[in-house]
């Protein structure tokens, strides 16, 4: 199995070193910047507007090695989030305005107090409750074989990454053997009731493009993903989400071991959507760290761009203070802002 | 000055040839982009047609411009080969229909 960027001593594992690449080159004379193109169109600087989403990340490490994971998650990352800090941010789910939590991760079924977060967490009755799940994390280990179970009883809402129906496009992005365990791991799903006509059990799709190009129009994925998985393995799922993979970590590395860097970036400029900026997920999400840090979005914090704000940490959590901040934003920004947009739920646009 | 008659950043550039004709460049920029909407086609089908008229056309741009646009829409590589063979298959019969020409050339010259 692959390593992280980190356990490889790449020099991309330094966050200073992916900002100066996104600063410089063809930023420097050829394209805007992202901060110059958004004053084009009066959207600088940007600003939250209504909180709706925690996004909370339960650690790093993760069984898989996608090739395109902007957060270098594998099994050699240790990061893992602690129940001091678990509890921290236990104390602001029971208080937020926020309708929804998201945990994520690495596979965030890996912290070895996942299951108790979870419970406490929906006891505070988050209206909807994701878990994002890699799916092959149910199929690893004995152990995990009743996280469907586990899902359906605290009513969790899981959203899955499939980058494609097809075996090979799938096994070249995320390593040999996922594309059967996924499989698996969404009949294991469909059987306990997620996903299927009638029940209030939702089982959503994320779906990345493997390669240097941008994702296509989502309906039409969804219908594709839909149909192939329906006839090739009876599986079925509620909505697939089209997520632009953003340049940065392991796919900045790609990008530019592959020399597309250039030629992405200019497809992302190209693709710029003024109308995507006023709803990407910045604007009504924070973002919390394994180690209780706050980020305007995940990406954020996989550049460690902590939140312009007084308020820097889940132990000093404060609504109000932190929605009264300018977002930061850098050329990887244009990965939500291309075509019809990209958030953690799909599209924007 | 390029050595090369082919520049591969040459293709972002092609939005430029409005600049020294405006309303032809704007006429055809529209006309391109309603033909490629989805219509009694799907934008998806009409993206196998220009991949495999790329390749007859033999267009490095329109190559790189539709292989990207195929993978975007979830075309899969067989799918994409399959429609260049559609493309070949028209190229090489269109060459060996005119055959028949020859063969009945010579049949009205010999003996």
């Amino acid at each position: 199995m692959k390593k992280s960027l980190q356990a490889r001593n790449n020099d991309l594992a330094n966050t200073q070193r992916q900002l100066e690449i996104l600063s410089n080159g063809i930023f420097k004379d050829e394209l805007p910047t992202f901060a110059n193109k958004i004053k084009e169109t009066n959207q600088f600087p940007l600003r939250p507007k209504k909180l709706e989403i925690l996004q909370i990340n339960l650690g790093y490490m993760c069984n898989q090695v996608c090739a395109h994971c902007h957060v270098d998650a594998g099994p050699d990352r240790k990061e893992i989030m602690t129940t001091e800090t678990m509890n921290q941010c236990l104390d602001v789910i029971r208080k937020t305005d926020a309708h929804t939590l998201d945990l994520t991760g690495g596979a965030p079924e890996m912290n070895p107090n996942f299951r108790w977060f979870v419970e406490e967490a929906s006891k505070a009755g988050i209206k909807d409750f994701i878990v994002r799940s890699n799916l092959t994390i149910i199929r690893a280990n004995k152990k995990y074989h009743d996280l469907p179970e586990f899902f359906k009883k605290h009513n969790v809402h899981v959203v899955s990454s499939m980058p494609h129906w097809t075996r090979g496009k799938t096994d070249k992005q995320r390593g040999d053997g996922v594309f059967d365990k996924s499989i698996k791991a969404l009949q294991m799903l469909n059987d306990v009731g997620y996903g299927m006509e009638g029940s209030d059990l939702k089982l959503d799709l994320v779906y990345n493009p493997s390669g240097a190009f941008l994702p296509g129009d989502q309906m039409a994925l969804e219908n594709d993903f839909k149909k192939a998985l329906k006839n090739d393995f009876n599986i079925n799922f509620n909505s697939l989400f089209a997520i632009t993979n953003l340049p940065i970590s392991r796919f900045l590395d790609y990008l530019i071991a592959s020399e597309n860097y250039e030629d992405y970036m200019y497809a992302l400029v190209e693709a710029y959507n003024p109308t995507a900026v006023e709803n990407v997920m910045c604007t009504n999400t924070i973002s919390i760290s394994w180690d209780g840090w706050l980020f305007d979005c995940d990406f954020n914090q996989m550049l460690n761009l902590k939140v312009n704000s007084k308020i820097k940490h889940i132990s000093e959590y404060n609504e109000a203070l932190l929605q009264n901040r300018n977002i930061i934003i850098n050329q990887h920004c244009y990965g939500c802002t291309a075509g019809a947009g990209s958030s953690c739920q799909g599209v924007v646009a | 000055m390029s050595k090369t008659y082919y520049d591969p950043a040459d293709l972002r550039k092609f939005g430029k040839i409005t600049e020294w004709s405006e309303e032809l460049g704007n006429k055809f920029f529209d006309y391109y982009g309603k033909v490629f909407e989805e219509g009694a086609l799907t934008a998806r089908e009409k993206s196998l047609i220009a991949l495999a008229v790329a390749h007859t056309e033999q267009c490095p741009y329109c190559i790189d411009a539709y292989t990207k646009d195929g993978l975007q829409r979830g075309i899969t590589k067989d799918q994409m080969m399959e429609a260049i063979h559609v493309g070949a298959a028209i190229k090489s019969g269109a060459t060996l229909v005119h055959g028949v020409q020859m063969m009945n050339k010579v049949d009205k010259l010999e003996m």
